[in-house]
């Protein structure tokens, strides 16, 4: 059945596929030239694989004996992830051009990362989970020190080798003792070992090891000290797009290895789960406050999102994962209006990034201003933006399924976090006057903000009906 | 009339997205279209309002012009109105028009001024409309959102701190309310407003951390909803974020924050905390009436030394809003028609203050008491109009001040003959930083050489005064207007309210006044109706 095997996984091997081919391309035929048009050709890649992945069949069908799945929750991080890295594609080209770092490498690198991410979320087995997290991550590894003539992005790509190293060590170690007591690397075989409510203590430190690793990758307290520094230190495109896809992925992959593995027990991983939440979105919030660099400040920002993301696989419930891939989505959105705007902060030609530069912005350019007021109120959660909704849906499903008190957590910790975002409105709308950001080029970043803030508004009609389709991801993977 | 309540809700956000689509620049022709489109977006939203109170069938209790259509997240989009809100409505979209114009002198970014305040209409209307509690919740949050931005954009020296302070006390106080509604939500399986208004929230006591709580989960959402709505209103000890808001405020800010804003705390008590938890209302209701009583004494107080006009203002509303909680938590017929009337004519009464103070403010630039004196001299009209409100602001019989304060008096004597002492030491102080004020600022001599030029009211502002002038004293000689009108939703709301306490409406008349004598005197102060 080995065609069938290969039609189910041929989104993924169609992208390897075009990764060797423009690797080539970029190879033989003048190397950098040909950078803005493989870039582009990425695009409609990403793009045209996230329309095949939408018009397939709502089916739910495993390949490989097992070991990769492609279900509802599949198809719905895969074209999450899809769209997310084709935008941070889009928006990163007018920067790597000015800062003379548009290399053919680049799309190559992020395809390749964005085959991994796809692996992930489809995961069925440890073995297949940690292919698909290496592959992505290797490809992130060499991004992050892109720029390679930069100290501190030397430094950004070293420490999230060698942490992102020790996270893939930890989640190995459990993944092994997993195998270990259960005696498969199969999700599914895990699951049948499991009996009763509350897991072996064997599985269970397993389990907790393989969390420990995944919440290095979606930058959960405490397992989150690289983030400020490998979002500052990386070059601004390959930032916007660690805050996006892999995050997704990760979370989808956290999900798939805790329902699918382990679901049977969900009030001892909703343990674990429940405190890196609670952890994340206070240190988040606080860690954020003292930041002046935008990067940093959306590095915490990130790992406060992550904890709220977290809730709702806390929850442990089908509208939890509902709930959790509602926000996932709904913050890549959020996150890509916002980091194309910063892509096109400049003074003079040269990148600013400190939040200082953002000073009375509403006079220099209304409309950006606006736009970005729109996607930090609705980053703070204040409805009607689709922040809220994200957060609505979340503290819903964790209270549903009891814990009251981490609700509460989250909504103060929110608070604290309005702070900062507020902060950047303050300096946009009553900051004082200095010279203007530069506002000519970069039409794309700047429709795609706009497009960012334009869909967080008109959001609160329907959500754009994404909501039916995490229902239906949902449904898929708990049951 | 079909969608009668979108229309209304939803035309000034239509009149500000026109606004930001086709208008561009700064120059004056521009401002002006600005203003002429919000004075004539906020009047016709006010004129298809009246439909609404002509349409309105006082006698029905329910709900009425209701609307529900599907939502997100299995939410309902569903409006409707009764005796209690349409008066919120109302007092809204008149006063609306009237803000509008006394925001005529700013020069700075008029375009984004006119916006906002059409937004901030559109979202005030929202909270007074909303039949599902989400629904509700947006509307009452996404005010922030303008107010944040009148604040710290068009606002004073110290506009910043004020702006933060205003946002993160409330944001604090709404989003422990939106815990709360969600565990409503999961307890009773629908958001929908009326039907949760019939459903009774589990009362019996739990115990959590070891501590014993009477009123169980009740008393819990009780706590939680009387977060958000305490900070609105705003009571004492939480108060502290209006005086600099309101002193930073620019004069329409201040006059919408004081007339509808603090009147969704109120609304909110009304609308969720007594019928919805009415055992835990009962049980706290000692402490926000000894709260209130607290308040009046206390921002009166403050409100006597205060230096600044705004800020002595902003401090008697404190007090006002005193007699509100004070009312509602006495939870009789006479407690809630006064709680109603009160915010009501404090809407008409602060707006007009405001304008006042503003009024002055435009001509000389500050709003140092010190610096004004025998402004009577000159302004003649001016100082009639700010003796008048400032009589109401006191409470003087024949103005609509002294209807809500006297209902809420009788009302709060038949419950805590105490609180209504210490409450009425509080009318005292109103009436002594009223008159001081007023004495300082438009009677003596008209020394300062600053105020020697200085010009009576305008056509514009004769025009904006007029209208409150007259609700003033409407209410204050014919306050059935008002009464009948709230009266069979109040008193179908005390009925429930007494039902699920257990309590016999004619037991509960004496509860501190054991003689008979006091007895006899409750008894004739309680059938007003």
């Amino acid at each position: 059945m080995t065609s069938v095997d290969l039609s189910i996984a041929l989104p993924e091997i169609l992208l390897s596929l075009w990764a060797m081919v423009a690797l080539m391309a970029g190879a033989y035929f003048g190397k950098d030239r040909l950078a803005q048009a493989l870039t582009w050709a990425t695009v409609a890649v990403f793009i045209l694989l996230a329309v095949l992945i939408g018009v397939q069949e709502p089916v739910s069908q495993s390949a490989f004996g097992g070991l990769f799945v492609e279900d509802a929750f599949a198809r719905f991080a895969k074209m999450a992830i899809l769209l997310a890295a084709a935008a941070v594609l889009v928006m990163g080209m007018d920067y790597l051009e000015r800062t003379k770092m548009m290399k053919f490498e680049y799309p190559i690198l992020v395809s390749l990362a964005t085959v991994g991410m796809m692996v992930m979320v489809s995961a069925q087995d440890l073995i297949t989970l940690y292919m698909g997290l290496e592959l992505q991550s290797l490809a992130l590894y060499v991004l992050a020190a892109f720029r390679r003539d930069s100290a501190k992005a030397t430094e950004a790509g070293l420490k999230y080798f060698v942490l992102g190293a020790l996270a893939s060590g930890l989640l190995l170690y459990g993944a092994s003792l997993v195998y270990g007591y259960s005696g498969t690397t199969r999700f599914e075989g895990i699951a049948s070992v499991v009996h009763g409510d509350h897991l072996p203590v064997g599985l269970l430190m397993g389990l907790a090891f393989m969390l420990a690793g995944l919440a290095f990758k979606i930058s959960a307290v405490p397992f989150h000290m690289w983030t400020p520094d490998v979002y500052e230190g990386s070059p601004t495109p390959v930032t916007a797009f660690f805050a996006t896809a892999p995050k997704v992925a990760a979370m989808g992959l956290l999900a798939r290895l805790v329902f699918d593995g382990f679901g049977q027990a969900p009030g001892d991983w909703g343990q674990i789960l429940g405190f890196l939440a609670g952890a994340s979105m206070v240190v988040g919030a606080i860690g954020a406050l003292g930041q002046r660099n935008l990067k940093r400040l959306m590095a915490y920002s990130s790992i406060s999102h992550m904890g709220f993301a977290l809730l709702g696989l806390t929850a442990g419930t089908e509208a939890g994962v509902k709930a959790t891939l509602l926000y996932m989505a709904i913050y890549v959105t959020m996150s890509v209006g916002v980091f194309a705007f910063m892509l096109t902060m400049r003074r003079e030609g040269r990148p600013v990034q400190s939040i200082d530069d953002l000073n009375l912005l509403s006079k220099a350019q209304p409309v950006q201003a606006l736009a970005l007021l729109v996607l930090m109120f609705s980053l703070a959660g204040v409805p009607p933006l689709i922040g809220f909704w994200a957060k609505f849906a979340v503290l819903a499903a964790v209270i549903g399924s009891g814990y009251v008190v981490l609700a509460v957590i989250g909504v103060i910790a929110s608070v604290i976090g309005a702070f900062y975002y507020l902060r950047i409105v303050y300096f946009m709308y009553f900051g004082t006057e200095i010279d203007p950001l530069d506002d000519d080029g970069a039409p794309a970043q700047r429709w795609l903000t706009l497009a960012a803030a334009a869909v967080t508004v008109l959001g609160v009609i329907n959500l754009f009906g994404i909501e039916g389709a995490a229902a239906v991801a949902a449904q898929a993977l708990v049951n | 009339m079909l969608n009668l309540l979108s229309i209304i809700t939803f035309l000034p956000a239509i009149a500000a997205l026109i606004g930001a689509v086709f208008l561009h620049g700064e120059d004056e022709n521009t401002q002006r279209q600005a203003k002429l489109l919000a004075l004539f977006a906020t009047g016709a939203t006010f004129l298809i309002s009246l439909i609404l109170l002509f349409e309105f069938n006082p006698a029905d209790t329910g709900f009425q012009f209701v609307e529900q259509r599907d939502w997100i997240l299995g939410l309902k989009y569903s409006l409707g109105v009764d005796g209690i809100s349409v008066l919120f409505v109302m007092l809204t979209t008149f006063l609306m028009p009237i803000t509008i114009g006394a925001c005529w002198g700013v020069k700075t970014r008029v375009k984004e001024y006119m916006i906002a305040f059409l937004l901030l209409e559109t979202l005030m209307i929202g909270v007074f409309v909303s039949l599902d509690l989400v629904l509700f919740y947006l509307f009452f949050e996404a005010g922030l959102i303008p107010m944040f931005l009148i604040i710290g954009i068009w606002g004073g020296q110290n506009r910043i701190y004020a702006a933060f302070k205003f946002f993160l006390y409330t944001f604090i106080g709404s989003v422990l309310m939106l815990v709360a509604m969600i565990y409503m939500y999961l307890q009773a399986g629908t958001t929908d407003i009326p039907t949760l208004l019939a459903f009774e929230f589990d009362a019996g006591p739990i115990s959590l951390l070891g501590w014993q709580i009477a009123g169980g989960a009740q008393t819990l959402m009780f706590l939680a909803f009387f977060a958000s709505f305490a900070v609105k209103m705003p009571m004492w000890p939480v108060h502290t974020w209006l005086p600099d808001a309101h002193v930073q405020a620019p004069t329409a800010g201040s006059v919408v924050l004081a007339a509808v804003l603090l009147k969704m705390g109120g609304y909110g008590f009304l609308r969720f905390s007594l019928p919805m938890f009415p055992v835990a209302s009962d049980l706290l209701a000692p402490l926000v009436l000894w709260m209130s009583a607290i308040a009046i004494v206390y921002a009166s107080l403050v409100a006597l030394v205060q230096s600044d006009m705004k800020k002595l203002v902003a401090y008697s509303s404190v007090a006002h809003m005193g007699f509100v909680t004070m009312g509602i938590f006495a939870a009789n017929q006479q407690g809630l028609d006064g709680a109603i009337f009160q915010m009501i004519s404090h809407g008409f009464v602060s707006g007009a203050l405001f304008l006042a103070v503003g009024v002055v403010y435009d001509r000389i630039h500050t709003r140092d008491i010190d610096a004004y004196g025998g402004l009577v001299n000159r302004m003649p009209v001016y100082a009639a109009v700010f003796m008048l409100f400032s009589m109401a602001n006191v409470g003087l019989p024949g103005t609509s001040g002294f209807v809500g304060e006297f209902l809420t008096f009788m009302a709060v004597f038949q419950v805590n003959t105490w609180v209504a002492a210490v409450a009425a030491t509080g009318v005292i102080f109103s009436a002594c930083y009223g008159l001081w004020l007023y004495r300082r600022v438009v009677f003596g001599q008209l020394v300062k050489d600053s105020l020697k030029q200085i010009t009576d009211l305008d056509m514009r502002e004769k025009l904006m005064f007029a209208p409150l002038v007259a609700m003033t004293l409407l209410l204050g000689v014919y306050p059935s207007l008002i009464t009948d009108l709230i009266g069979p939703s109040t008193s179908a709301l005390v009925t429930q309210y007494n039902a699920a306490n257990g309590i016999d409406p004619a037991a509960r008349v004496v509860v501190h006044t054991p003689t008979d004598a006091a007895n006899e005197a409750a008894s004739h102060a309680a059938p007003s109706h």
